[in-house]
């Protein structure tokens, strides 16, 4: 069997039914094979898109998201991507055409090292030396990405080895000595850990992705139920649990709701379920000056103990370890302490009601709230970066099968639209929302023509404040003066819409807003909402 | 700043070298030093890792070193249950009046002379590190040329094997 035939069956095996990619020379030969296959390819208009359409389309199928880039340039600009989808654990496995293998290390055109290139953010990658080797190594990169803590796998592969002859031969089973996740928590420490939670008198439970990843939000929540132990989110955790239960607080972080940081700084006794406790969630640690007991759940160990003394560390797998606590769990005295929270958080609501009353512009945060009414119960949202992403965290609300995708850890402006591109794929029926601020936009408008060549039907929620607007915020908070955050001379996008042959209607207040997402979701394909939003608008 | 010596099995694969000694850099850890050979398997290597930092840094280091799929196995090898040693060699200048007396020194080291020219001599010595810091010091005054280390390589005493620790 041709080695290009191989690694089709590969994907097959592994149950494989779309790769985004952009061909080249290197990587010639596998898009022959994937020509004579059934497997779709979406072409993407620039490489990073086909790593984070990879993104969204794990993210929104739960299967492995699968992209194929030349070799060089088509690698490198890989890159972003992997790393957003390392700093999310996001399972991808990209393959890169390489130069042939006799001509690895001599400068020739197109080589670079990407395995060297990646190495800080991929959970693991390699460099394919033998053809015989392509079975075994792209079933241990799906086994690895989607296993354990999920990530991306690259597999870089020189193109005379593209064209060889090979036995396939498929292992049913991956064993790798250095890789064997603990999926169960220790019985022990789950026990303590209950324990503690018993005695608490304000215990708080705080969710991130893990939570997402380990598909445990039934376990989440019935666990929450039978306890009546109040829920926090990281941005990542956002969907973890239904918003519409009784028990979710809000999200937590220097972005966060100040009333669920308020929760965690009055917590004696912190559960944290899949959450790295990011810099950006716990502020530096400065929530946790009541020195709180911490109970931390994660599937790697390496997360325990990194940013916070944890007093009771459990490693397995969200799900499981939930399991584990709901046998014994049973209810606890908490009714003073969710009383208080509410009543913290009923007050701040009351202080939200101004948000609807402009007129000049459209407020972000009532076009999410407004979007949350309307949407089905098992829309996906996408957000970029910046404030449109603080918008869309603080205002979606997730509920029924709705889902928030976001690149939380890396931070990466464009993400929203091509990983919108990969849900959309994966879900030719459901509602997808990309938001996006003009900025971020602007750094993937060209996957336009991907979202027209696919006929995707999704809606793209654009906020233009004609700037950078979380920079311009955080210079006028430490410079107390702008620069280089101007984007007032913005092309007119509903134009620029049209032109990639995208329908598109501007919307300048409020009152019209409603229109607008009526008519975005009777549309039979892509849909352009453009909201003008006053350059001074806060993130919070 | 304390000294850990961590004893690392390894894949015998092309790149671990790499992707070990890139997380040291990337993530700030400090390395003192660094040895790595095949083991009685062909299959897999060992290396011997010298760090410095405190109890908190090595237990990161030891997680982080265990995420890599490479990796399949990191115990720490401490003085007391462990034999430490390093290979040097220095190359020491020695007129013919000096001579006989540098061989004396080492051979109270228990060292060889492994290479004699007119003007200078290379000694080659095995041992832990007091012992390879006392010989250095004692042929200072003659001149010292060129000294290379090996870096320190660690094996646990007694009947445990690596594979055995959990």
């Amino acid at each position: 069997m041709k080695a290009t035939d191989a690694i089709v069956e590969c994907f097959r095996k592994e149950n494989v039914s779309c790769v985004f990619g952009y061909p080249g020379a290197a990587i010639m030969p596998l898009y022959d094979a994937l020509r004579r296959s059934e497997i779709e390819h979406v072409l993407v208009r620039q490489e990073q898109s086909a790593a984070h359409c990879a993104s969204g389309y794990a993210r929104a199928s739960g299967k492995v998201g699968v992209c194929t880039v030349t070799s060089g340039p088509g690698a490198t600009n890989l890159i972003t991507g992997i790393a957003t989808a390392y700093m999310d654990s996001i399972p991808i496995v990209a393959i890169t055409g390489q130069v042939k293998s006799t001509l690895i290390g001599r400068d020739v055109f197109q080589e670079v090292d990407i395995t060297g290139a990646t190495e800080p953010f991929v959970k693991h990658s390699y460099l394919i030396k033998n053809a015989k080797d392509i079975p075994r190594i792209i079933k241990e990169a799906f086994y690895i990405a989607k296993t354990g803590r999920p990530g991306p796998v690259l597999i870089d592969i020189p193109s005379d080895i593209l064209v060889e002859d090979i036995d396939f031969y498929y292992d049913e089973e991956v064993n790798i000595r250095g890789y064997k996740p603990t999926y169960v928590g220790h019985a022990g420490q789950v026990k303590k850990a209950f324990t503690r939670l018993k005695e608490s008198k304000k215990p708080i439970i705080c969710i991130g992705g893990g939570v997402i990843s380990s598909h445990a939000e039934k376990e989440l929540l019935d666990f929450v139920e039978k306890t009546k132990i109040p829920v926090v989110s990281t941005l990542m955790g956002l969907g973890g649990i239904d918003h519409n239960s009784s028990y979710y607080i809000g999200m937590i972080g220097s972005h966060g709701h100040h009333y669920a940081n308020r929760a965690v700084a009055e917590a004696d006794v912190i559960m944290f379920i899949g959450a790295r406790l990011g810099d950006r969630a716990t502020g530096e640690n400065k929530l946790f000056k009541n020195e709180p007991d911490i109970i931390h759940i994660d599937i790697d160990p390496a997360e325990i103990g990194k940013n916070l003394g944890t007093s009771i560390p459990i490693v397995g797998d969200a799900k499981n370890v939930l399991k584990q606590l709901l046998e014994m769990a049973q209810p606890l005295q908490t009714e003073d302490w969710l009383r208080e929270l509410w009543e913290l958080k009923e007050k701040h609501k009351k202080f939200k009601e101004d948000i609807k009353t402009n007129k000049e512009y459209v407020n972000p945060k009532y076009a999410i709230e407004l979007l949350s009414d309307v949407l089905n119960h098992d829309a996906i949202l996408v957000g970029d970066v910046g404030q449109n992403q603080i918008w869309a965290a603080l205002n979606f609300k997730i509920s029924g099968d709705r889902k928030f995708f976001i690149s939380g850890g890396l931070g990466t402006m464009g993400y929203s639209l091509p990983a919108a591109i990969g849900s959309a794929i994966a879900n030719k029926n459901r509602q997808i929302v990309a938001v996006v601020g003009d900025g971020g936009f602007q750094m993937s408008l060209y996957e336009l023509a991907t979202i027209k060549q696919n006929h995707l039907k999704l809606i793209i929620l654009l906020f233009n404040n004609m700037g950078l607007g979380m920079v311009r915020e955080m210079q006028y908070k430490f410079y107390e003066a702008e620069y280089a955050v101007d984007l007032s001379s913005n092309p007119d996008f509903i134009q620029l819409a049209r032109a990639y042959g995208i329908e598109g209607i501007r919307v300048s207040s409020n009152e019209d807003l409603k229109e607008a997402f009526t008519k975005a979701m009777n549309t039979e394909s892509a849909f352009l909402i453009e909201c003008i939003v006053d350059p001074k608008e806060s993130t919070l | 700043m304390k000294r850990y010596v961590l004893s690392v099995l390894v894949e015998n694969h092309s790149g671990v070298l790499s992707r070990v000694s890139g997380l040291f850099s990337r993530r700030g850890y400090n390395i003192d030093s660094l040895t790595v050979g095949v083991t009685e398997d062909p299959n897999t290597s060992r290396m011997t890792i010298v760090v410095k930092g405190d109890k908190y840094i090595v237990e990161q280091i030891k997680k982080q070193l265990n995420k890599l799929i490479d990796v399949i196995k990191v115990i720490e090898l401490k003085p007391e249950s462990s034999v430490y040693r390093e290979l040097i060699l220095i190359k020491v200048s020695a007129t013919t009046k000096q001579r006989a007396e540098i061989i004396e020194i080492v051979n109270v080291f228990r060292g060889r002379i492994v290479d004699v020219v007119n003007d200078s001599l290379i000694i080659e010595l095995t041992g832990d590190e007091s012992k390879i810091e006392a010989l250095i010091n004692m042929l200072e005054p003659y001149g010292i040329k060129e000294i290379i280390r090996t870096g320190l390589t660690a094996l646990e005493r007694g009947n445990k094997v690596i594979k055995e620790h959990n």
